[in-house]
């Protein structure tokens, strides 16, 4: 019976969320999906840069969060000595305990100035002066922004990623692995040509569970995003995410307008991550249910 | 060996050693900002740290004051949204784990909950927000402690399952052999097996919701002052960081560390006493 009570939750949560929404949408029609506009004064309301913010800080977060989460695993499954695997392992699931508004705190006062000072100056000498590219590394060094706030998130995803990949990793039968060392291979070709093939399903959905965790991300991601509802194509750039601007703006809407645009942005996330965690689940299920057979 | 092959052995010792050194570097990398956080968190949390905090309540900008206000609502808010999600979680892992053996429903609800599991909080705080604070037509404590509730149930759903299943089918079959009812072997038999691992998910689940923030942003909101009325609005750890480290007085900032600190230590002991707990556990590796 409490069973069903979860069903009943997350079909629960999409509908008052799909009735709060409402008005914006009978104001804005599909548009609000695709509007550039965020202007509470004259009640235009648009969900793209939020959106646009949402999938780059996200995007920024797996490039940097996959390898780091590859290369833990890879330590923790064949290089770490046994009797460290254990505390180290737990160490880095660690990461995955301290509650996201310490990584905001922490992002805004000790890594935003960091990376204000050294990092961002280097990027825009550097990559910033290449052709093109260089776009995504335009503009003065200002510490918050896109690039900060994906750093964030790839360190807070990383301990999912990393525990999902290395206990797929340790599903590869050791007969295989043995007899690829058999065959003079080196570890690192072990991994590159038996583990990571046969445990490829349940990296990808270790990998969207994590895009799953950094899309929906909220506290850590106010703090350092700076919350600009801008679209600009430099990481260094301010802007905003869909969690932030409800975290930023949510108690301050006035107007039946703006708190429903809200809840608006509130479905869209809703929905792109359900879309997202699915997806992973439903990975990691048939590879658990392979297992079984 | 001919020069060539000694060549291509030597690229690919080469490449073994770069992969393998990268990956001790990812994970110092890893261990490396965890202990930067940490290290962060204590220089500027415990200057801030003083009788103060736990006896004075939020001050205005500019005045001596502590955080009594908000760990006390922390603390209540926390523990009833435990002792509200607790039952319900481990009532839905019991029957997955032993009720609904290869039942769609099953299957569906386990499905569903892992993506409660994470599912972003921020979302789970707006539907508090429209089911619950605007009927009322206020924010009060109990929005806060359903929306944390909510976040505690896929938690224990989880571990209990998990650990329910753990425990050997003999000693079912054992309990049943005597003639006992399911409901008896359940209750008297498997839940004594696998009490520390649920003890476990418990305490994961409160570690989890003591530093959730953004679900009581539209909840419980804010209080600077001592109140202990679960209907009206409630102060909270968590909200009091969030808005006194984004504020321009540094006595406001100060304590901010102070509160991430304390919140900090809390959940990592927590954790690290929860997976104590779960090694006393009989069947759990």
């Amino acid at each position: 019976m409490f069973a069903l009570g979860v069903l009943v939750l997350l079909t629960a949560i999409i509908a008052a969320l799909a009735v709060g929404s409402l008005p914006a949408f009978r104001a804005f029609g599909l548009s609000f999906v695709w509007s550039e506009a965020w202007n509470p004064v004259k009640d235009s309301f648009g969900a793209l840069p939020a959106i646009y913010g949402t999938l780059v800080t996200s995007l920024v977060a797996m490039a940097l969060g996959v390898p780091l989460a590859f290369g833990v695993a890879i330590f923790l499954t064949e290089l770490c000595p046994p009797l460290l695997r254990r505390p180290i392992g737990v160490l880095i699931e660690l990461l995955a305990a301290i509650p996201s508004i310490i990584y905001g705190i922490w992002g805004l006062f000790v890594l935003a100035p960091f990376l204000q000072q050294t990092v961002q100056p280097a990027l825009i000498e550097t990559l910033g002066q290449v052709p093109f590219f260089g776009m995504l590394f335009a503009g003065p060094p200002l510490g918050l922004g896109i690039l900060t706030a994906g750093i964030i998130l790839a360190v807070m995803v990383l301990p999912f990623m990393a525990s999902v990949i290395r206990d797929v990793f340790l599903t590869v039968p050791p007969m295989l692995r043995e007899s690829a060392y058999g065959m003079g291979a080196t570890t690192a070709e072990v991994i590159r040509d038996i583990v990571i093939p046969h445990s490829r399903v349940g990296i990808v959905g270790g990998i969207m569970l994590g895009l799953g965790r950094a899309l929906g991300e909220t506290m850590a991601v106010t703090f350092v995003i700076g919350n600009a509802h801008r679209i600009k194509a430099s990481l260094l750039a301010p802007g905003t995410t869909i969690s932030a601007t409800l975290a930023n703006e949510f108690n301050e809407a006035v107007g039946d307008l703006y708190t429903s645009s809200l809840i608006a942005l509130g479905l869209i996330l809703f929905v792109i991550t359900l879309i997202v965690l699915a997806a992973a689940n439903y990975m990691l299920w048939r590879l658990s249910a392979r297992e079984g057979a | 060996m001919s020069g060539q092959s000694r060549l291509l052995y030597g690229h690919r010792r080469a490449t073994n050693f770069v992969i393998l050194a990268l990956s001790l570097c990812a994970t110092s990398a890893g261990l490396a900002v965890l202990f930067f956080i940490l290290y962060s968190l204590l220089r500027h949390g415990l200057p801030a740290l003083s009788s103060d905090i736990i006896t004075k309540m939020t001050p205005p900008p500019g005045s001596q004051g502590g955080l009594a206000n908000a760990i006390y609502g922390s603390v209540i808010m926390t523990a009833a949204a435990t002792a509200i999600g607790t039952p319900v979680g481990i009532l839905t892992g019991t029957y997955l784990a032993e009720f609904s053996r290869g039942s769609r429903l099953g299957q569906a609800v386990r499905f569903v909950n892992d993506i409660l599991l994470s599912a972003p909080s921020i979302v789970i705080g707006l539907f508090v927000y429209e089911v619950m604070v605007v009927p009322m037509g206020h924010f009060s404590a109990w929005a806060g402690t359903a929306a944390l509730a909510i976040i505690v149930v896929p938690v224990v759903v989880r571990t209990s399952e998990n650990m329910l299943s753990l425990v050997p089918a003999s000693l079912r079959e054992a309990a049943f052999a005597l003639g006992t009812p399911q409901w008896k072997v359940v209750s008297n038999v498997v839940y004594r097996a696998a009490i520390q691992g649920m003890l476990t998910g418990v305490m994961l689940a409160v570690a989890r919701i003591a530093g959730e923030t953004a679900p009581l942003l539209f909840t419980a909101l804010n209080n600077q002052f001592w109140s202990v009325d679960m209907n009206g609005a409630m102060a909270n750890l968590p909200v009091v960081i969030f808005q006194f480290a984004l504020s321009p007085y540094a006595d406001w900032q100060l304590l901010a560390w102070g509160g991430a600190l304390l919140i900090t230590i809390t959940i990592l002991l927590l954790n690290i006493l929860a997976r104590f707990v779960a090694g006393w556990s009989s069947f759990a590796k």
